[in-house]
């Protein structure tokens, strides 16, 4: 399983909201613009928000011998997108499944899609540490995961759920790339003035605490959560978002 | 156009659940690996609803806050329409269960971080808050901030039962109960323990972007799937004041029309807004009430309208 991909990244939270979506999917693109041969894998079940945030809606899957072929955002095939969004009649319809049957989903994602060769595969995940998170980590035994980036806002709710998720990867043995603090200010377009909404400075702390690196901070830029399907680092190289990403991949790419 | 997939091997398309009176013996389950376990449960209905109904009967209206996204404040919430229904009445008792397994928050959000649960022959004694508001969360059972709950789905829906069953709440007028984000084990074991109890309704949260209303369509989906009758949509977040130069800011932009324009066209009741503060993000981490702290809030102001639409839903219920 998985013998064509080079490098395995989970990027997980605990909380839910936080951006791991939105990180998953410019992490991905910042990787396709350096020129890697990515994979996507969303194995948010119940909220599978990749194909909407990379505009791939109407696309869908199909089988061929080798397995499901994914969706390519690109005639290059430098990125392949899988997820359950591509998989339901309705946008609006529910995906109402309990624990056995997630399970089952995460392995077939895993073992049954022909990713092909690639640098890069990354698993967004949903929030949490349960069924999808068990089963992600029970699959990936003997393949090799570099390991996770851990997203978070500066909340103490958020870094609440998110010293859980620290717990968890030290219990399966996965090493934590790092965590990133996403949310982290907005400043006003009119007047300038950065205002903490979600408080501030959390991220760093949990970093500390937990003695994993600490990736960057991501502030709150409406930019970006427009871009949809756009890399950051391509369509606003100057924003402090595109520069955090490029440090992101500059350190995943490197290990 | 997306081709029909088949079915993931091994787990049957119309699996009655684990906890179900049918689990391991329904038409579907048949070679299913799970269906020797299952079949070796107890037979009949689940007992756990009957104890819930029991349980539960001394409560007048049951009202699960939902979302489907995650971090949209549906803690935040609860934990706001709780504080606004008990200071409203004094003589009203109000109560806040937490069952979200995985990242409980509630203990925080209202103040009661480290504060114990114990158990009597009543029951399990929940947590004061103030005299008329209480709260019960598996926080209150972790020793360590740390300590994860790394439980598969058959796990937590026994916890959700005691929840449900076991919790000493005396007489209550409302019982809020805060969910995680999703659509899957713990929702279809409360609605499942809760068919008998007479459930009011699903409060459901959102945030205005598309990216939060595509997760919320389909908890609203599974609502109606359930027989969940929707008794309102919260849109939290909704714009942002600076504090500096009063100029409004859409955080989370309504791209396709927000909240307001879902409930249209799906035909579900639209409760209100609630604008983004950052002193709601503080007071949260802190536990505090600004609803008595901050009455002038735009926050607190928006939010009397919505209790007052709430509790009209609820009581033209009951008659």
């Amino acid at each position: 399983m998985l013998e064509n991909v080079k490098h395995v990244i989970l990027v997980l939270s605990g909380k839910g909201g936080v951006g791991k979506s939105t990180v998953s999917t410019q992490l991905a693109l910042t990787l396709k613009e350096k020129n890697f041969k990515v994979g996507l894998l969303d194995i948010d079940l119940c909220g599978p928000s990749i194909p909407y945030l990379l505009q791939l809606e109407d696309k869908g899957v199909h089988q061929s011998d080798e397995g499901w072929v994914p969706v390519y955002t690109d005639q290059e095939q430098k990125l392949a997108v899988m997820s359950i969004g591509f998989l339901l009649n309705s946008r609006n319809d529910a995906v109402v499944w309990r624990g056995p049957k997630k399970t089952a989903m995460v392995k077939q994602f895993l073992t049954d899609v022909s990713w092909g060769e690639l640098d890069y595969l990354l698993i967004d995940t949903p929030p949490g540490t349960s069924d999808e998170h068990i089963s992600v980590m029970e699959s990936l035994k003997g393949v090799k995961c570099d390991g996770a980036i851990l997203v978070t806002t500066p909340q103490q709710v958020s870094i609440e759920d998110v010293r859980k998720e620290v717990t968890f990867c030290k219990r399966t043995k996965i090493p934590i790339l790092g965590i990133v603090e996403n949310m982290s200010g907005f400043v006003c377009p009119s007047c300038t003035e950065c205002t903490n909404i979600f408080s501030k400075g959390g991220g760093e702390a949990l970093a500390n605490l937990a003695e994993v690196p600490f990736l960057g901070v991501l502030p709150i830029d409406p930019r970006v959560g427009a871009l949809l399907g756009k890399a950051c680092v391509k369509e606003l190289p100057e924003s402090p978002s595109a520069k955090t990403f490029n440090e992101i991949a500059e350190k995943i790419t490197c290990t | 156009m997306a081709s029909t997939v088949e079915n993931p091997t091994n787990i049957p398309e119309h699996c009655p659940g684990t906890d179900s009176a049918n689990a391991g013996k329904a038409s579907a389950c048949a070679g299913c690996p799970n269906q020797q376990i299952c079949a070796s449960g107890p037979a009949g209905p689940d007992p756990g609803i009957q104890l819930v109904k029991e349980r539960l009967e001394q409560v007048r209206n049951k009202v699960l806050v939902l979302s489907g996204k995650g971090g949209v404040g549906k803690s935040t919430v609860t934990a706001m329409l709780s504080r606004s229904l008990a200071a409203r009445d004094k003589d009203s008792n109000v109560a806040v269960l937490d069952i979200d397994i995985c990242g409980p928050s509630q203990p925080r959000v209202m103040g009661v971080l480290n504060e114990q649960v114990h158990q009597s022959g009543s029951g399990w004694s929940p947590v004061y808050v103030d005299d008329n508001l209480s709260v019960m969360s598996i926080g209150f059972l972790l020793s360590s901030p740390d300590d994860a709950v790394i439980w598969r789905g058959p796990k937590k829906n026994g916890m959700i039962r005691q929840f449900l069953s076991e919790v000493d709440w005396g007489n209550l007028d409302y019982l809020l109960m805060d969910t995680p984000p999703g659509t899957s084990d713990e929702h279809l074991s409360a609605s499942t323990y809760l068919s008998q109890a007479g459930l009011t309704g699903a409060v459901i949260v959102t945030t205005p972007q598309e990216v939060a209303l595509l997760d919320v369509r389909k908890e609203i989906d599974f609502c109606k799937k359930v027989k969940i009758r929707v008794l309102g949509v919260v849109e939290n977040m909704s714009i942002f004041v600076c504090p500096c130069c009063k100029r409004l800011s859409e955080i989370f932009p309504a791209t396709t029309g927000g909240a307001k324009k879902m409930c249209e066209e799906l035909n579900v009741p639209f409760l209100g807004s609630l604008p983004l503060d950052p002193t709601v993000a503080r007071y949260c981490d802190e536990g505090k009430d600004f609803i008595s702290e901050l009455p002038n809030s735009p926050v607190v102001q928006a939010l009397g309208e919505i209790v007052k639409k709430l509790v009209m839903v609820c009581e033209s219920r009951e008659e």
